[in-house]
């Protein structure tokens, strides 16, 4: 395959979701997510009621796939945020990189606080996310990786 | 591309569904959706045109069980299948794990699925992907209707390498679930090989 698999750790999850908890907070966002530029979801923190938060990711990178190809045809090389403003509900979308980090707010927060806050938690996400791209391509090359222990019979248990 | 979360215990592989248009794309995840216990699965999201054509694409997240104790997720996508909305599919295959090439096996389709079938590996090629390295598997939809080319003909016109080819009608659900396990396994397998 093109790209490494990403594998996260514990230790690095936990730091993502710590900078998503203080974003979550610092902008009085209802919820705040990570996720993939391919639509994988990464980390969440917030109320997300009941929301499907996998659709929601795949559908925020479909958007995302969509508005720097438009970029593109005007020649602008990428739109680095997105917004959709809603009557109660919007949402702000900051690409970093292969991720993208987005902010659902409401009327008790601002575009502009949003906007601002975003901007000082991307770089900390763009270095988590480095350490982690960096890591899994070391880990790949792991012979005793965990996953080639996997046998035939684990992947047909999923099937029976 | 694969996501592995150890914090999670969670793998999440993205598998999409290629071929031309009115083929049986979102029919094979339709029937996948229908039949699969509410547990296991997520919406079925649908950005489609008034007349029910995929505009963008179909998506639905679907959970197998548990490799090891992981949590093996699979998402589920479909391209649009006709042949103007060729920027959306190179689109949907960034990131792709696995393809499934659903066929239309009648007769005055056949050129249709030569010219998606060379579509999808330009598109692969873009991608930097390459269709004869990545999990692939070909099924070979609507065998049900009158007019169809016999199998073997198919399989000798549009199997590239020897992938898993499956007999399907998924309007009825024939054929859905043997070529979602093909493409799965290859996937997990894959995976293993690291």
């Amino acid at each position: 395959m093109v790209e490494t698999t990403i594998i996260i750790h514990e230790q690095q999850f936990q730091r993502i979701k710590n900078v998503l908890a203080r974003l979550c907070v610092e902008c009085a966002a209802r919820v705040v997510f990570l996720v993939d530029r391919d639509g994988q979801p990464i980390a969440f923190h917030g109320d997300i009621g009941d929301m499907d938060t996998t659709s929601f990711s795949s559908l925020a990178a479909g958007n995302v796939a969509a508005t720097t190809s438009m970029a593109k045809l005007i020649g602008e090389d990428v739109f680095p945020a997105v917004v959709h403003e809603g009557e109660r509900e919007s949402i702000f979308i900051s690409v970093i990189g292969r991720s993208l980090l987005v902010v659902v707010f409401d009327e008790r927060s601002t575009l502009g606080l949003v906007k601002l806050r975003t901007k000082k938690a991307s770089h900390e996400v763009a270095s988590i996310l480095e350490a982690i791209q960096n890591d899994s391509a070391n880990e790949r090359l792991d012979a005793n990786s965990f996953f080639a222990e996997i046998t035939d019979e684990d992947i047909d248990s999923l099937f029976s | 591309m694969t996501f592995i979360n150890y914090a999670s215990r969670e793998i999440n592989c993205k598998i999409v569904y290629y071929g031309p248009g009115l083929c049986g794309k979102t029919t094979n995840l339709q029937y996948i959706y229908d039949s699969t216990a509410p547990q296991a699965k997520g919406k079925l999201i649908s950005l489609a045109t008034e007349t029910d054509r995929t505009l963008f694409f179909d998506f639905m997240p679907l959970e197998l069980g548990t490799v090891r104790g992981f949590k093996t997720r699979f998402h589920l996508y479909t391209v649009p299948g006709q042949v103007y909305y060729d920027a959306s599919r190179k689109l949907i295959l960034k990131g792709v794990d696995g393809v499934v090439f659903v066929a239309d096996s009648q007769e005055e389709r056949m050129d249709a699925n030569i010219e998606s079938l060379y579509n999808l590996e330009e598109n692969l090629q873009t991608q930097g992907y390459d269709l004869l390295k990545i999990p692939y598997v070909l099924q070979l939809n609507k065998r049900d209707l009158p007019n169809v080319i016999p199998s073997d003909e198919l399989t000798a016109e549009l199997q590239r390498k020897g992938e898993p080819v499956f007999e399907a009608t998924a309007s009825q659900g024939v054929g859905v679930f043997d070529t979602l396990k093909a493409v799965a396994k290859q996937v997990l397998t894959e995976l293993r090989k690291g």
